[in-house]
């Protein structure tokens, strides 16, 4: 449980951090909440030869009411997330899903943008945010561009960020009234879901994303599309798996992830239709 | 013997906060790892990434060539170390097949984590390090990871040994030759069932620590361990290294839990002595987690066929049992004994005639080798007959509750002498079963449930029980003689009353977690009379305390406890004499109460214990013949095993659905005899209760077929966390032990042998409507679905 030997830099500002992320090439990580990151050096499943510690760039945690959307600077704790007014207010299904990720102390450590960055199948905050249907603001030495939540998850851990780019703020659009709901289905309490459902659900929009059920975060669009038509909602729940390719871990196989996608995704709809 | 008075007194059965809780609570304590050793080298040790494999060859000089290195040493390099192989100290049967292991193999990996070679270097960082540079070439062989493979040595593992069976132990009781088969014969009713008990990781908090100090001059070897063994330790590490005894000390600093993966003799502390005394300095080695996965004992590890044969009436007329044990790739300390702790406990609770027919066979694995964990044979035993008695009961149509009831051994029989010759000294286990139902609402929750359980509901109500009866207080010396345990079960006290009326305690338990230090001073205060405060207990060092057995099999307070009070007794007995001198008075005319003797009639004619204790250090006027001080040690060989029993009774909601269990609720009902401090008690339930909780629910060593574990981590392995566990409603029934003076019973166990059963009969119970007569441990949501799943299918095959 101890990392292989590697270097800090601290940074003070995004510019900063991009800047020093610039110069120290491919081997170099930005070090947010640490909560991702740093496990996997314990396991040395990551050896980053240099790591940029943007944990101090104070101007990136933030939860602003922009209009239609809700801005949040990346390096928000989800703590802030989890009790923000704002939030609760306006996009009440991410304030509640950040109140499920690990533990209290997890929390108060790690930050929004480090899950969304980290592109962990497993975590609850991209796939929300992608059920939100999120834009994230990426700056790199160029300037800044806008990402949707459905164009960033590539793989398995990857995301559309470029080496030299830095996730700074996730802007969410105002749920405007729409039912919601939150579905974690894990063993402990602290841990990752074995599968989850954020989802929401007004007149007939809706969005449903799917935790775990992939190399990536799973937008259900079948079962939004089946909704739309005017499908019930356990039989648009039937379709909860069709854009998933679940794998196989100690704690499901692949049907068994397939059948609670299913059970799960009925009882977030009708929990958002209610 | 019986107990002589209204115990508890002012401060036995006070609910006195634990002395120990403040260093533990704000990190003044110190574990092996804080000790603070300069010049110290570090130790790593490289260890199989195979289960089963041949080493081809081990190529250590890129390591040795490693920044910070001192040596490094493979197996062969330190064959010469060794006066003997690593001790296995109980060969259940004269024929017993154990094949020599040592602290690093040479010619063979018996499992992945088994050490091939090691590194000793001037920090942990550089020593693990240089572990990734050692080449090892290995040969790798089939993996026995499924326990009837092994039995059927289509891989053999120990080539010298020809087989992987390593023993086959029977109880057979004399002149019953054909009841066990006439009973089935004869039964109106049988059940026959197969039982899987998951290997478990015991995952104490702090993880082992070693550090191996050689003193100055002479040759004396300091051997600091993160062991509830330390006296043990000490003569097993002089004997397998070849150093006299005298010149070994052990010492346990703060021990951050063990449940019985610390009742062990390691590689590792045998490796770091034998490097300190070969290189003159101090060596130590702490785990890391993921390394203890692998490289600690594991606990449980069987598979159990029950049979039950009942009358008409429910009555159980036999018991037959077969056991598969799965030792691992080798013995580590009491590995063979471990099923046969249970061997006596099949029948439960339960007045069984004489049929009664037990078989335990040992296999060896290419998995972690297996020892002691929290129960010890029992938790699995009691599993065993408490979910074959549910079983029994749903073949019948009745209630468990009455069946049980119908076949508990009653109040008036106690004490009972069961089939196996061993005597129950007491126990209550209609009173214990009443209560628990009351606290549970039994009758109240299967009237909900009958509401409930309506054909389609999707959340389904259970309730589950178990009754135990533990065998614990380990143990009477003879008893342990007629198993072939190579050593007594005997416990020794030292009780000091120092010149100004303080006391100095010596034990040889050896706590780490438990609470000791606080309920041996209520032990001391109540019969001296004196304050807790004034008490000081000294343990868990072979220098201080030379004599003692240690802790493990919930014997420190039946045993150790008793001996304390039995050491007070002699003190007081002493005092009486100078008292009766001082005070010219007849021995018997002495009342001592309040810590003082007064002459009977006479209050004024008094002098208090103080007086006495400064009397005795003086040595001016003390009776002709009379040594001076005030001391007494004792050894104490207990009669009898200490019988703790209850009832436990839980209560679980099943979402058909996903397969969740929710422990809606917990009772346990446990008699423990007279409690010395029911804080500890409650403390050592509600830990037990959740470590058995684990079992059922959450936790499995999950290997794959070439042997490699999948969950060797935190993340993965689910020990419960807080926000996980149920409500746990505790009550207790109080039936002193008539085989000690004090009253007492071991409670260390009992929350964990209990557990499992009652939540599974709860899981079953609940889903029996559909079909579900069996769910494996743990009863993940996965594995409740897959119940469902094959049970729902069998129905809907039969009714096509």
């Amino acid at each position: 449980m101890i990392p292989a030997a590697f270097d800090y830099v601290r940074a003070g500002s995004a510019a900063e951090a991009i800047s020093l992320i610039g110069q120290h090439g491919d081997e170099a990580k930005f070090l947010a909440g640490g909560h991702s990151l740093l496990p996997l050096m314990k396991l040395r499943l990551a050896a980053p030869s240099v790591l940029v510690d943007i944990g101090r760039v104070s101007d990136l945690s933030y939860i602003k009411d922009a209009g239609d959307h809700i801005a949040i600077g990346a390096l928000t704790r989800h703590m802030d997330v989890e009790t923000s007014a704002v939030l609760q207010e306006h996009v009440p299904l991410l304030a509640h899903a950040a109140g499920h990720v690990g533990d209290p102390q997890v929390r108060h450590r790690g930050t929004i943008g480090g899950s969304i960055a980290h592109a962990d199948p497993a975590s609850d905050l991209p796939a929300t945010t992608l059920a939100l249907g999120a834009t994230y603001i990426a700056q790199g030495p160029n300037g800044t561009r806008e990402i949707a939540a459905a164009d960033f998850y590539q793989g398995f851990l990857e995301s559309a960020l470029a080496a030299d780019e830095m996730l700074t703020e996730i802007r969410v659009p105002k749920m405007q009234g729409a039912g919601w709901s939150f579905q974690k289905f894990n063993r402990r309490a602290q841990d990752w879901a074995i599968v989850g459902v954020a989802a929401w659900r007004r007149n007939g929009d809706s969005g449903v994303a799917l935790v775990n059920m992939g190399s990536t975060p799973i937008l259900a669009t079948s079962v939004s599309g089946a909704l739309a038509q005017g499908a019930s909602v356990s039989d648009a729940a039937q379709l909860a798996a069709e854009e998933a390719e679940p794998q196989s871990d100690l704690n499901a196989s692949p049907e068994y992830r397939v059948h609670l996608a299913k059970v799960l995704v009925r009882r977030a709809l009708e929990a958002a239709s209610a | 013997m019986t107990v002589t008075d209204d115990r508890p007194s002012a401060v036995l059965g006070t609910r006195l906060l634990r002395r120990e809780d403040p260093a533990l609570l704000t990190g003044e304590a110190k574990y092996t790892n804080d000790l603070d050793l300069p010049g110290a080298l570090h130790l790593a040790v490289l260890r199989s990434p195979y289960a089963h494999a041949r080493i081809v060859s081990v190529d250590l000089s890129a390591a040795q060539a490693s920044p910070g290195v001192v040596a490094v040493y493979s197996g062969a390099d330190l064959a010469g170390e060794w006066a003997s192989p690593m001790p296995s100290a109980w060969a259940v049967t004269a024929d017993m097949k154990n094949p020599a292991h040592y602290p690093l193999a040479s010619s063979k990996v018996c499992y992945v984590g088994d050490g091939v070679a090691c590194v000793l270097a001037t920090s942990d960082v550089a020593a693990r390090d240089a572990l990734e540079l050692i080449d090892v070439r290995y040969e790798p062989l089939p993996a026995v990871v499924d326990l009837e493979d092994a039995l059927s040595d289509r891989v053999v593992i120990h080539d010298e040994l020809s087989t992987n069976s390593s023993y086959t132990w029977d109880l057979k009781i004399e002149g019953t030759e054909g009841q066990v088969e006439q009973a089935f014969a004869d039964a109106a009713f049988t059940v026959k069932e197969r039982y899987v008990q998951q290997r478990l990781i015991p995952m104490a908090m702090e993880p082992r620590a070693v550090a191996a100090v050689p003193q100055p001059f002479g040759g004396d070897m300091v051997l600091y361990s993160a062991t509830q063994i330390p006296h043990i330790l000490k003569v097993m590490t002089a004997l397998t290294l070849g150093i006299p005894e005298h010149q070994m000390r052990v010492i346990a600093p703060s021990v951050g839990g063990g449940f019985g993966s610390k009742l062990d003799v390691y590689a590792e502390e045998l490796l770091c002595v034998a490097l300190a005394r070969k290189h003159r300095v101090p060596v130590r080695w702490n785990e890391e987690r993921g390394e203890g996965t692998v490289a600690t004992t594991h606990g449980r590890g069987q598979i159990q066929h029950v049979e039950l044969a009942a009358d008409a009436d429910g009555k159980l007329t036999a018991v037959r049992i077969r056991l598969l044990a799965d030792m691992g790739g080798y013995q580590q300390l009491i590995t063979a004994g471990i099923p046969i702790l249970g061997a006596f406990l099949y029948a439960g609770v339960y007045d069984l005639p004489q049929a009664y027919d037990f078989s335990c066979t040992g296999v060896y694995t290419t998995l972690t080798p297996t020892d002691a964990y929290r129960g010890a044979g029992r938790p699995e035993a009691t599993y065993a007959i408490e979910r074959a008695m549910d079983a029994l009961a749903d073949q019948m149509g009745i209630d468990p509750m009455d069946l049980r009831k119908r076949n508990f051994i009653r109040k008036e029989q106690f004490p009972y002498t069961a089939f196996t010759g061993l005597v129950y000294d007491s126990g209550d286990h209609l009173a214990a079963a009443e209560m628990a139902a009351e606290m549970a609402d039994y009758d109240g929750t299967r009237a909900r449930q009958k509401a409930q359980n309506v054909p389609g509901a999707k959340k389904l109500l259970g309730i589950g029980q178990a009754s135990y009866f533990e065998m614990c207080g380990l143990a009477p010396s003879r008893v342990l003689a007629s198993l072939n345990y190579s050593a007594g079960g005997w416990e020794a006290a030292t009780v000091r009353i120092l010149p100004t009326n303080k006391v100095q305690v010596v034990t040889g338990t050896a706590p780490h977690g438990q609470g000791h230090e606080t309920a041996w001073s209520m032990i001391v205060a109540d019969k001296l009379g004196i304050a807790p405060g004034d008490v000081d207990v000294l343990h868990s060092d072979t220098a201080l305390a030379p004599l003692g057995l240690d802790t493990y099999g919930s014997r420190s307070l039946p045993v150790g406890g008793v001996a304390i009070a039995i050491a007070c007794d002699k003190v007081i007995d002493k005092a009486k004499k100078i008292a009766a001198h001082q005070l010219e008075a007849n021995e018997d005319d002495l009342d001592f109460t309040g810590g003082a003797f007064t002459v009977k009639g006479s209050p004024d004619r008094t002098m208090p214990l103080a007086a006495i204790a400064f009397e005795a250090f003086t040595a001016h006027n003390l009776p002709d013949g009379l040594e001076p001080n005030l001391e007494a040690q004792v050894t104490y060989d207990p009669p009898n095993f200490s019988w703790p029993f209850g009832t436990h009774i839980c209560t679980v909601e099943v979402d058909t659905e996903t397969g969740q269990v929710d422990v809606l609720q917990y009772v346990a009902v446990d008699d423990c005899g007279v409690q010395v401090n029911p804080l500890i008690v409650e403390g050592q339930v509600h830990g037990g209760v959740i470590q058995g909780l684990a079992q059922a629910l959450y936790e499995e060593a999950a290997y794959d077929t070439d042997g490699n574990l999948k969950n060797a981590s935190l993340a993965e392995y689910l020990v419960p966390a807080a926000s996980d566990v149920p409500p746990i409603t505790l009550g207790h029934t109080v039936t002193p032990s008539p085989t000690n003076q004090l009253g007492v019973k071991g409670i260390g166990e009992a929350g964990t042998i209990g557990a499992a059963p009652a939540v599974i009969n709860a899981v079953v119970d609940a889903l029996s409507g559909l079909g579900v007569t069996d769910v494996p441990m743990p009863a993940s949501p996965h594995n409740v679905w897959k119940a469902i799943q094959a049970a729902t299918n069998n129905s809907q095959g039969a009714s096509k």
